[in-house]
């Protein structure tokens, strides 16, 4: 019984086919078929959110979606962020705020925090905290990420 | 691990196709719809497979519909953050939406639904005690054709369901809300979000036409059985009282009658029996405020 196949999926913007083991995950199909590896490896139980990305407009832990899933869909990774080498809003706020250390959680933080603003582009603080609520920071104690997506929102707001 | 077969259903044929050609007595095919609780178990070697189904682009099991007549229609693969965000859900049916708001986080909601909490069968569901306050069946569909079963009656021991090998649940159908109606979810855990519960309850109340003679009442409890269950006792002592001081002191005492916790990680079999009391009165409270606000906004 062969249980590799190809899955296309739409990766940042890029239609993309995958040859994937049907045991494999999203997000082993990212780092290693696609070689994405942006999007991190942390607690493969949907726990850290650090391997999050979007998955039809909305974020989801990669490790928890089998990659024999996403035939057909549109995913946004981390390295989809950046537009023709300009930092989006979300990642220029987080280096102005200082807001990572070792850096492992980040990608997971500004997939999420891109999602939270494309749906709300006025989140209060307690909805930003509630949202980033699945992604886990060891470092910063939050208080920098919080300050560095509410300056994303402001930015945002003035570039619309 | 050994090979995966991976099988992507369009129809409910599919699916039960699917299910009858390899499901055969070694219980190694499963059905996969938001993934969270199986995807883990399968990876932890709790749950050896040989197949997965996945279900979630079925029609019928992503319906979300409400009608006034004859009241909510909730596939089983719809994600959380879908009935969440549904404004009937939310207004009829605030003990089901509270629970499973509750479940997980952002990342959790846009995939985990209330049909796969069910599946699961976990003894601390969220979800559960609101479907079971708001008298839920369970439309299953297996090889011999469609039955209902009770949501009350859906969960039988922890992760072990009513479905029969072949079988599936394809919808949740929760009653229309009787007019002066409402309900609440309330759960204890040691922290803000992101836990398991210590002790969940779930309430659903009706009131005559003064607005305050409790006229049918339902209390649920989770994580403090094999099973979420249904208190009779609890939703008795409130029947024809306005939720007096001695009604609700004799609701919260047959909860904590009720309840068969165990001792865990997460909390004493002593304290979980006093939160089932404290958290039996706080539900009762919660509906009621929410029935007294939806009869505003109807006169209003």
């Amino acid at each position: 019984m062969t249980t590799n196949r190809v899955v296309t999926a739409t990766i940042n913007g890029v239609e993309t086919p995958l040859l994937v083991d049907t045991r494999m995950s999203l997000l082993e199909a990212l780092r290693d078929a696609a070689g994405l590896t942006g999007t991190k490896e942390g607690c493969l139980t949907g726990d850290c959110g650090a391997c999050t990305v979007i998955l039809d407009g909305r974020p989801v832990d990669s490790c928890l979606v089998m990659a024999a899933e996403v035939e057909g869909a549109a995913i946004t990774t981390v390295e989809g962020l950046a537009r023709n080498g300009a930092l989006h809003p979300v990642q220029q706020a987080f280096l102005d705020h200082a807001a990572l250390q070792c850096g492992v959680c980040t990608p997971g933080f500004l997939v999420s925090a891109k999602a939270l603003l494309d749906k709300n582009p006025a989140p209060t603080e307690e909805q930003i905290r509630y949202w980033l609520a699945g992604n886990l920071c060891r470092c910063t104690g939050y208080e920098k990420i919080l300050s560095a997506v509410q300056d994303a929102a402001r930015s945002l707001k003035t570039t619309r | 691990m050994q090979p995966l077969q991976f099988t992507t259903a369009a129809t409910l044929e599919d699916a039960l196709g699917a299910l009858g050609a390899l499901a055969g007595a070694d219980g190694q095919t499963a059905l996969l719809a938001g993934g969270t609780d199986l995807i883990i178990q399968w990876r932890a070697g709790r749950r050896p497979l040989r197949q997965m189904v996945e279900l979630k682009k079925i029609p019928e099991l992503n319906v979300l519909e409400f009608d006034p007549a004859r009241g909510l229609r909730l596939g089983a693969a719809v994600a959380c953050h879908r009935l969440a965000e549904f404004e009937p859900a939310r207004r009829h049916y605030r003990a089901l939406v509270e629970g499973a708001a509750l479940i997980g986080s952002t990342q959790i909601q846009s995939r985990a639904s209330v049909g796969g909490n069910v599946c699961n069968a976990s003894p601390a569901a969220d979800a559960i005690c609101g479907l079971i306050v708001h008298e839920a069946r369970c439309l299953v569909r297996g090889p011999k054709g469609s039955r209902e079963v009770l949501a009350k009656d859906f969960m039988l021991g922890p992760g072990r369901s009513a479905l029969q090998p072949g079988e599936l649940l394809v919808e949740l159908r929760l009653p229309p809300p009787p007019p002066r109606s409402a309900s609440g979810y309330l759960r204890f855990i040691p922290r803000n979000e992101m836990d398991i519960a210590v002790v969940g309850a779930g309430a659903w109340l009706a009131f005559a036409a003064d607005g305050k003679t409790c006229t049918a009442a339902r209390v649920a409890l989770g994580a403090v059985g094999p099973t979420p269950y249904l208190v009779d006792a609890a939703g008795a002592a409130l029947i024809g009282s306005t939720l007096d001081e001695p009604a609700l002191r004799a609701a919260a005492e047959a909860a904590t009658e009720a309840a068969r916790p165990i001792t865990d990680v997460r909390g004493t079999a002593e304290y979980r029996r006093h939160m089932a009391g404290v958290l039996t009165r706080r539900a009762i409270l919660r509906a009621a405020q929410a029935a007294r606000q939806s009869t505003r906004e109807t006169h209003a």
